[in-house]
């Protein structure tokens, strides 16, 4: 019960049109355990700034809170908006200055005035890189071939959210340490859309089965 | 408008029985002692000009500069106490710098001066310190636009179109104040800096001085630089010329 708990976790960063799509499973592991099987792994940092959050829970969750924390003075300080990159930049700040003590990857990913939508990975070690879609998490590894191939340039909101769910699918299928339901975020000029599919949403691959009523009556 | 503290101006931390700081005051009369400082806001970009007093034929041209590079997109011109307007100088770069690093963005004008402020301000809090003995005039452009701020020796900082500091602020503000600003591009804004420099330096007062412009603005992709040799030897041109004629029409009165 206290063991540390970790966040397998599939989380995506994505780029389209009008602005960012953030997409994330939501199982939480202790060992085996399945800790939380409906997590909320996108958290948000100002009105127009969300980051998704894998690796150890409370390292991702302190983080957060300390960079919400400061980009909540900032916001004050500068009477504006803060800037996605300013974001990503504190998150990069602290996960490298601490890179002994913390064990978490974070997608950064929001809507500002002056660059439209933008993702930034910080994963592992504090490195910090603006990129038109990013994952991160123990499923991302069953999805670089896929978004290569998948990803376009300047999707409509539509296409960029099955994309994103399915490739959170496909990496829930593959990953035992990824589960439960999928939670999207839709971040552009107009405001912040947040979305949720169950089990009976998610697309079936290949060999999966559909559910099908049971034989077996109580 | 001089008056003397009797008593209540030994400290910097003592307030005279109406409310003033005299020590602060007298920190700005070492400002308004110093060559005329002046800075403009056109519709492109910040101009600023320094009139430097020559003290001595020994010093090399171009060295004592008073326009300070803050960062990329700033600089500072500097007026009274040349060592305390170079100590305020180097907390400005280091705030810009650090705001870099901290935030991934090059600092906004606007939160540069009030950092600034507040360090300029911090030195009139402690008996331990004394107060700067210089002002400083920030041009520079952010996302926001070109923008002009003065920070006093007392912390307080405001934003301007036009400001001028040293012995012959009051005779530039009224040259300023004659310009229509909003009009202007860079370009004529350096010249009428010039202009307004050659025509407060006292002749008799003060023997030499050397012109110092500075600009950021669209022409210079946003970027503080000196200006251009050539545009610096044109405007030195026009300056000139418009003193001697200034001068003619004053004229000697033998005849």
């Amino acid at each position: 019960m206290d063991a540390p708990h970790s966040m397998g976790t599939t989380i995506i960063g994505m780029e389209y049109a009008e602005g960012v799509i953030l997409g994330a499973d939501s199982r939480t592991t202790t060992g085996l355990y399945v800790a939380n099987r409906a997590s909320d792994k996108i958290t948000q940092l100002t009105d127009n700034v969300y980051v998704c959050r894998s690796g150890s829970a409370a390292d991702s969750q302190v983080v957060s809170d300390y960079v919400r924390y400061f980009l909540n003075q900032h916001t004050i300080q500068i009477g504006k908006a803060a800037s996605v990159k300013t974001a990503a930049t504190l998150v990069r700040e602290l996960s490298y200055q601490n890179k002994s003590f913390l064990e978490t990857g974070l997608i950064v990913a929001g809507w500002d005035t002056h660059e439209g939508g933008s993702v930034y990975g910080v994963p592992l070690g504090g490195t910090m890189l603006r990129l038109p879609f990013a994952t991160g998490g123990s499923g991302c590894s069953y999805l670089y071939g896929f978004l290569d191939q998948a990803w376009q340039p300047n999707m409509s909101r539509e296409d960029a959210e099955k994309l994103v769910v399915k490739a959170i699918a496909l990496a829930i299928a593959r990953d035992g340490a990824s589960g439960g339901v999928v939670r999207t975020i839709n971040v552009n000029a107009y405001g912040v859309e947040r979305n949720f599919y169950a089990g009976d949403q998610l697309p079936l691959f290949y060999d999966e089965l559909a559910p099908r009523p049971t034989l077996i009556h109580f | 408008m001089s008056s003397i503290g009797t008593g209540y101006d030994l400290s910097v931390t003592t307030f005279s029985p109406d409310g003033r700081v005299f020590q602060i005051e007298y920190a700005t009369k070492a400002v308004d002692n110093s060559g005329t400082v002046v800075g403009i806001k056109c519709k492109d970009g910040v101009v600023l000009g320094v009139e430097k007093l020559i003290p001595s034929k020994m010093l090399l041209e171009g060295s004592n500069r008073r326009i300070h590079a803050v960062h990329k997109h700033a600089g500072m011109a500097v007026a009274g106490l040349a060592a305390d307007g170079r100590q305020i100088v180097a907390r400005a770069r280091s705030e810009a710098s650090q705001y870099l690093s901290f935030y991934g963005e090059d600092i906004p004008i606007k939160e540069l001066c009030d950092r600034v402020a507040r360090y300029v301000h911090l030195c009139t809090l402690y008996w331990w310190l004394r107060p700067f003995g210089s002002a400083t005039i920030l041009g520079g452009y952010d996302r926001d636009g070109p923008q002009l701020y003065m920070i006093e020796p007392s912390g307080v900082a405001y934003r301007y179109f036009g400001a001028a500091i040293g012995k012959g602020r009051q005779a530039a503000k009224t040259a300023i104040e004659k310009l229509k600003l909003s009009e202007m591009t860079c370009r004529e804004g350096i010249i009428a800096v010039a202009k307004i420099i050659y025509e407060v330096h006292d002749e008799a007062k003060d023997k030499a001085f050397e012109l110092e412009l500075s600009w950021v603005c669209d022409e210079s992709n946003k970027q503080h630089q000196r200006v251009p040799a050539d545009l610096l030897e044109e405007a030195k041109a026009a300056a000139k010329a418009a003193k001697d004629a200034l001068d003619e029409d004053e004229g000697m009165d033998a005849d």
